[in-house]
């Protein structure tokens, strides 16, 4: 018999669930201050310049939101996936699934009709990730293997899958580095604002967090989702089929880290190569957790992280502040 | 202890209680889940310090800041789940905390243990590992570490919830000799036979005060029921007369294996028909946890078949079991019944989520699930904040109403219960059996998996005993012999 005991709060009230990050973030800026002084610098004029350097200037403004598009979309692929306690830790190796589908149909998809190509492009890469998460998830459902080591190790199985393409069959005529032929030209993301890098990915990273937010909210997958994260026990007993729904799940997810990857390939560098991204799947890991796996959280925490990286560049230049304090933030 | 009081947060636990224990006698604290009795103890036992009144030991004041300062005073307190360490042996586990000095004296400590284990005759090797013990070896040696102690006073927080009915024999004939050894014990349930069975005295908690003090030669077991939950409580349900109809439920020589690979039922036969309760009696572990399972679709058979409602339907398949009209009411409510984390609603829709008019094409149409939702938790009676309130604020009661809620909307043809009062107070028993018999009542055919021997023969138009996977016997309501069911459950054909 349970009498009483103390436990820790089972509910948060909606304030603190919203608060709770916001606390987190300055937290974060209070303990980044520490090493900002060590280093010597001002601390108004570092995170003042910080402000300033993401979000003072249009040009500033639409690269902070350029650097956010992928950063939302790993952060939703992560989230969507965690919320199933699929926990994948390979947004970063479906990410680069995705940016080398896209890549195959932008340079190898000539005979296709111009207006086709973006299309082609979007749906290969969130199919090749998709397809890469779906592989662990078959594992963890058929074989019982743990899905953070085999999301994770994946990752490597790509960055070599990916450096025998670029030194190889993939690799651009005549150069040695290990890069692509440029994509076509009508494979490139439409730009949004004339005199600006800000393409279609936003767009896409917007409609995506609108459609995710739709599927849990309103779907029957959404809810099984939700149900199986929580207690996979209860919802096989109940009849829902878990293994499908954590397929389907990592599909989803892995779609959503390949359309990262798509947008680095077709709107930032037009062709692939190896150092695509400086880790946006890792980050799309603290994305989500900030965000609360929720996909309008994970939007603004990925501005946030987005803020800190554009921003970091001119605080490193206006106060002298080394731009590797912005890992430390 | 004298005007104990103990608040939480906004909850008073105990409210100025008192509660006195004379050496040479086991006194049972009989109350309710959430009447106060498992508080007042862990108060003893040093775990909480009470906001107002006294302790004294043998006459002396004494502050009880932590278990340690109770061992101290020869208080040892033994909770459902035992503290030790599965990979050391029974020697080893009862020198944990009293080795005494820097070297280990193994010798010394394994005369000592061996005294006191003929002292009080209980028989564990002292050499066997800690994990190949039975949970009643367990319970012993958990007796045996606090004696070690050298203690004069133990608490016993209800140590037959996990125990086979022979082994609850043992152990109450192991709290003897420890009475009859001048030491005393505080035995924590709210079994009323039990409590009947075994204490000199008896303390009744309700809602964290004292109700009544009573010894055991002048009460009866429906007095304590009754000071226990308040009210008087009827001794036997009503059951209505109604002949059974057709078969609904058919199982054919079943062999089924458990995760261990080990045969856990073998030519397993039985038919349920509309209109009655077939009870499983047994002990727990032969074989009832593994039929549970088969029939809720998560075990597959390995050879047999399983009919419903004259459809054969495979095994392994909980949404197969769902379709043909099967309610299901699991045996672990919070590892396989709910989902703790989400809301009564998302819990209450959990099987019927897929079905017009809560979705269509795949979409979930809310306001559709939170009327019925609502509907079910009036018609149900459960006691909630609202829809939307975790399930895990639920107490044991209200958390099973919510499976039968569930389970019972859709009007089922066959239902699986599996030990459905398991850890419930009177109150919320009397409404889970009361809940059955009007199933019954509407045409449902019951199959009832209890331990719970009294439970089955309260409610049970035929009882079915299984010992080790087989069938023992099988009797009718109207020739009931408890003899002959005690004799089948231990194996005696």
């Amino acid at each position: 018999m349970v009498g009483l005991s103390i436990v820790r709060r089972q509910t948060l009230p909606p304030w603190a669930e919203i608060l709770l990050p916001v606390a987190a973030i300055f937290a974060t800026l209070i303990i980044g201050a520490l090493p900002i002084v060590l280093a010597g610098g001002n601390l108004f004029k570092a995170y003042s310049s910080l402000v300033y350097g993401a979000l003072g200037t249009r040009f500033n403004l639409l690269e902070t939101l350029v650097k956010a598009s992928p950063l939302i979309l790993t952060g939703l692929a992560v989230s969507f996936a965690f919320r199933a306690r699929f926990w994948n830790i390979g947004a970063e190796g479906q990410l680069f699934a995705g940016a080398i589908a896209a890549t195959a149909v932008g340079v190898y998809g000539t005979a296709l009709p111009s207006w086709l190509v973006i299309p082609a492009c979007i749906v290969s890469g969130f199919i090749a990730g998709g397809l890469w998460a779906v592989l662990p998830a078959f594992l963890k459902t058929k074989l019982k293997v743990d899905d953070v080591v085999t999301t994770l190790l994946l990752n490597y199985v790509m960055i070599h899958v990916m450096g025998f393409l670029l030194y190889g069959p993939m690799q651009a005529a005549g150069s040695s580095w290990p890069r692509s032929e440029p994509i076509m030209d009508a494979a490139h993301y439409p730009i949004l604002l004339p005199r600006s890098r800000l393409h279609l990915g936003l767009v896409i990273a917007i409609v995506m967090v609108l459609a995710i937010w739709f599927i849990n909210a309103r779907t029957v997958f959404g809810y099984r989702s939700k149900c199986v994260g929580v207690n996979i026990n209860a919802a096989h007993f109940s009849g829902v089929n878990t293994d499908m729904t954590i397929l389907k799940t990592a599909l989803i997810s892995g779609g959503l880290a390949g359309l990262a990857g798509v947008g680095e390939v077709c709107a930032i560098h037009y062709h692939l190569l190896m150092d695509i991204s400086p880790g946006y799947g890792y980050t799309g890991i603290v994305i989500a957790m900030l965000g609360n796996l929720h996909p309008v959280g994970v939007a603004l925490s990925a501005f946030f992280f987005s803020c800190i990286s554009i921003g970091s560049q001119t605080m490193s230049r206006m106060a002298g502040i080394p731009v590797y304090i912005e890992g430390v933030i | 202890m004298v005007d104990i009081t103990k608040r939480f947060v906004d909850v008073v636990a105990n409210d100025k209680v008192s509660f006195s224990l004379f050496p040479n006698e086991v006194c049972a604290l009989l109350g309710e889940n959430g009447a106060g009795k498992t508080t007042l103890m862990n108060i003893l036992f040093g775990y909480y310090l009470c906001d107002s009144g006294e302790i004294r030991i043998y006459g002396r004041i004494v502050r009880l800041g932590s278990p340690k300062d109770a061992i101290a005073h020869g208080i040892s307190m033994i909770h459902q789940h035992f503290t030790l360490v599965p990979s050391q042996s029974v020697l080893e586990n009862a020198m944990i905390g009293v080795e005494g000095g820097f070297f280990l004296d193994k010798k010394k400590a394994r005369k000592r243990l061996l005294e006191i284990e003929k002292q009080f005759g209980l028989d564990l090797d002292p050499d066997a590992m800690a994990f190949t013990l039975t949970i009643g070896q367990q319970q012993k040696l958990e007796i045996l570490k606090a004696l070690y102690r050298e203690a004069k006073i133990l608490i016993m927080d209800e140590p037959t919830a996990v125990l086979a009915p022979i082994e609850t024999r043992e152990l109450f004939a192991t709290l003897r000799t420890l009475v009859d050894n001048g030491r005393s014990v505080v035995f924590i349930s709210h079994k009323l036979n039990e409590v009947m069975e075994i204490s000199d005295r008896i303390l009744v908690l309700r809602e964290g005060k004292n109700v009544a003090e009573r010894k055991k030669s002048e009460t009866r077991v429906q007095e304590l029921a009754s000071l226990m939950v308040g009210r008087e409580i009827l001794e036997s349900l009503q059951c209505s007369d109604s002949a059974a109809g057709n078969t609904v439920l058919q199982l054919k020589n079943l062999r089924v294996r458990n995760s261990k690979g080990v045969v856990a039922l073998d030519g397993f036969s039985l038919d349920l028909r509309e209109r009655e309760i077939v009870g499983i009696a047994g002990v727990s572990g032969n074989g009832q946890t593994e039929l549970s399972e088969l029939l809720f679709g998560i075990r597959r058979p390995e050879e047999g078949s399983i009919v419903l409602d004259g459809k054969e339907v495979p095994g392994g398949s909980p949404s197969a079991m769902i379709r043909a009209g099967m309610a299901r009411i699991p045996e672990d409510r919070i590892s396989t019944g709910v989902c703790m984390d989400l809301s009564v609603m998302d819990n209450m829709i959990l099987v019927d989520h897929c079905r017009e008019p809560f979705s269509k094409l795949g979409l979930i149409n809310g306001r559709e699930i939170r009327s019925w939702v609502l509907d079910r938790v009036r018609d149900f009676q459960v006691k909630t904040d609202g829809v939307d309130a975790p399930v895990k604020s639920l107490s044991g009661g209200n958390l099973q109403k919510v499976i039968l809620a569930r389970e019972l909307a859709g009007q089922p043809k066959i239902i699986i219960a599996c030990q459905p009062t398991r850890g419930l107070d009177v109150g919320a028993m009397e409404y889970v059996h009361q809940a059955i018999l009007r199933q019954k009542e509407r045409g449902a055919g019951i199959l009832l998996i209890s331990d719970d021997l009294d439970e089955v023969l309260l409610l049970c138009d035929r009882v079915i005993v299984i010992y080790e996977g087989r069938i023992m016997g099988e009797l009718c309501s109207d020739g009931i012999d408890r003899e002959r069911i005690g004799l089948w459950m231990s194996g005696v054909a």
